[in-house]
């Protein structure tokens, strides 16, 4: 069962609950972590969240893809892609909620 | 960056808040979103990237180095896809 969708409202409103700080700041403070996350990414660092799981970007090779409609063969360029892996504290949470 | 790092860069740009409301918000944001895929929920956050959890049913496996067959029982497994913009910034265009 697919339920809802959480978005950065609800992270804000999360936070305001749980800090004390106002609804605006609470807001910004979520995009800062946001923020701070992807700037270290772009510097290539991995990011480690212990209990959570960690972000690494991963450097792709030139390959040949294909149009899947039309069959035309296209070069795929090299690009960085971002590997997000779970942690096991995270992941046996979500199947003890199965 | 570990998440202590994370803190302390977000205490160096916030110097009015204290250091363990810092370390709260961001225990609260991963909590959250830990929270929200136990409950089969979905976190979608426009330009970073969107948390869901996928579901593999139970299947028969197969021991790669004996042969042996192994039940596998069914499990939920976290999957992240990077968002656009990040993806965009990631190759180095500005999303």
């Amino acid at each position: 069962m697919a339920n809802r969708t959480i978005t950065r409202a609800d992270l804000a409103e999360a936070v305001y609950e749980e800090v004390g700080l106002s609804r605006n700041e609470s807001a910004d403070l979520v995009e800062a972590v946001l923020n701070e996350i992807s700037d270290a990414l772009i510097r290539e660092e991995n990011v480690k969240i212990s209990s959570f799981g960690s972000f690494s970007v991963r450097q792709k090779g030139e390959r040949i893809g294909r149009n899947p409609k039309t069959g035309v063969e296209v070069p795929i360029l090299p690009r960085k892609v971002l590997v997000f892996r779970a942690s096991h504290v995270l992941k046996d949470r979500i199947n003890q909620g199965a | 960056m570990t998440k202590s790092e994370l803190i302390q860069r977000l205490a160096e740009r916030n110097p009015h808040l204290y250091l363990r409301d810092i370390e709260k918000i961001v225990d609260t944001v991963f909590e959250e979103i830990s929270t929200a895929l136990v409950n089969d929920d979905r976190i979608e956050l426009r330009g970073f990237g969107a948390f869901s959890v996928k579901h593999r049913d139970a299947r028969t496996g197969r021991n790669p180095r004996t042969g042996e067959t192994v039940y596998v029982e069914a499990k939920r497994l976290p999957f992240f896809k990077t968002g656009k913009a990040l993806r965009d910034r990631l190759n180095g265009e500005e999303g």
